[in-house]
């Protein structure tokens, strides 16, 4: 199993490269066009802030590349928001993958952020990329932006609210948890993405 | 809401894990994969690898052993000691770190915390604080690490936790320095008056005893997370024990 991640600079990809390598796949860390069309599967981590992550994309010309992805791609945290067509992080026209805006938490004394934490994903869809997961997993969070609740949406968690904890269209995929950091139910949606057919 | 965090700390001194009465007089607890490992199995909801020595002694922490650590967990890591730079923040990230502690430098340079959140996120950047009541008045310390570096900032604890939200700490871990060690309970009154200023997270830590100390530090000071480290190396009491404790008060634990 081959499994690309692209680097785009400052942060936690180390934690997604050994989880994929606890599971037997070989992971290639990348900020290079031409790698990134050519993957078997692709995954966009969560990595700043919406709008530094949107410029060092242009920066280094992989938009495209992203974009007219056809395999499975999977975006983490930021990763998953980025896939949306717009944020509120900066103000910053996203991918455009899936329909939608992506809203601040609202942050007070009662509900701080960022939501930080083991929460439960409710409305879990049957999908290839959460076989095995169940309705009330808890799944780690750490996020101040949240995706809208829409037809990609594969699993709902709320926070102020309810948000788009995973999504599923076509070959694009997503996560507001780290799947690398979940313990088991993540184990499971990194399994299952290495295995969706590609 | 999450699920209440119960978090394992892990105070690292020469490459072993230590326990420290009042942050002073070390005793071997173990190897700190080991350790990580360990916890990882009982069911924590956090690990923080704490090199305590590294601010006192002006040199950061070892990214080989952060690295060789978060090769083994599915659950999130913190490290702490030492971190100055940003260069040293990132470092820690790109070697399997989730998040950076940082403390006694934020305090000698409270601008830290603000470019490293631009850089890295809020979510990476937890601010640690150690407080100790003197003369009526919570305040910050620095150098906490060891008995001949310690100092008081001329900084009140209260004033310097929502400055350090301000500029950017996506969590606060409050360590009341009276209560360290000495498995009295948290100390509610302090952790009570910080929460009531915060709009980011909070971890209580310093004072754990007992599984029904976590149950009064969620119920009274209605904190995100409690953090521990001797209850647990010491087997006092279990990670398990403490979740099952939460439940029965009808607290939310992880399963």
């Amino acid at each position: 199993m081959k499994v690309t991640v692209i680097r785009l600079g400052v942060g936690n990809t180390a934690s997604v490269k050994f989880a994929l390598e606890r599971l037997g796949a070989a992971v290639r860390l990348t900020d290079d066009p031409l790698e990134i069309s050519e993957a078997e599967r692709l995954i966009l981590p969560g990595v700043g802030a919406a709008a530094f992550a949107m410029h060092r994309m242009d920066a280094i010309g992989v938009r495209d590349a992203i974009v007219n992805f056809k395999r499975p791609l999977l975006g983490i945290c930021l990763g998953q928001q980025l896939l949306f067509e717009e944020s509120e992080e900066g103000a910053v026209e996203t991918l455009g993958l899936i329909g939608g805006m992506v809203r601040r938490l609202p942050a007070s004394i009662a509900a701080p952020a960022p939501h930080m934490g083991w929460s439960r994903l409710s409305a879990v869809k049957p999908d290839p990329l959460l076989e095995g997961v169940r309705e009330g997993d808890y799944c780690y969070f750490v996020h101040s932006f949240a995706c809208p609740v829409n037809e990609a949406t594969l699993a709902v968690s709320s926070y102020s609210g309810a948000f788009a904890a995973a999504i599923g269209m076509r070959n694009i995929y997503g996560c507001q948890f780290h799947p690398e950091r979940s313990g088991e139910p993540g184990r499971r949606i990194l399994s299952n993405f290495l295995a969706l057919p590609c | 809401m999450p699920a209440k965090r119960i978090i394992a700390c892990l105070d690292v001194r020469d490459g072993r894990v230590v326990k420290g009465v009042r942050f002073e007089g070390h005793v071997d607890m173990g190897d700190p994969a080991d350790l990580a490992v360990r916890y990882r199995d009982a069911g924590v909801d956090e690990l923080v690898i704490y090199d305590i020595t590294a601010s006192a002694e002006r040199r950061t922490i070892d990214y080989g052993w952060v690295s060789e650590i978060a090769r083994h967990l599915d659950i999130p890591l913190c490290v702490a000691g030492g971190i100055r730079s940003i260069e040293q923040a990132v470092s820690c990230l790109e070697s399997g770190a989730d998040k950076v502690s940082i403390n006694s430098p934020a305090l000698a340079d409270p601008e830290f915390i603000t470019q490293l959140s631009n850089v890295a996120g809020s979510q990476c950047v937890v601010v640690g604080v150690d407080s100790r009541l003197v003369e009526g008045e919570w305040s910050a310390f620095q150098f906490t690490g060891d008995a001949k570096t310690i100092r008081r900032t001329p900084r009140r604890m209260l004033d310097w936790i929502v400055e350090a939200a301000e500029r950017g700490a996506g969590e606060i871990v409050l360590n009341c320095m009276d209560s360290d060690g000495v498995r009295n309970g948290f100390d509610i009154a302090q952790l009570k008056e910080a929460r009531a200023r915060l709009s980011v997270p909070l971890v209580a830590s310093g004072g754990a005893g007992t599984a029904d100390d976590f149950v009064r530090v969620f119920k009274e000071a209605d904190v995100s997370g409690a953090l521990a480290a001797g209850v647990f190396h010491s087997g006092a009491t279990s990670v398990s024990d403490v979740k099952a404790a939460l439940r029965r008060a009808g607290l939310e634990a992880r399963t």
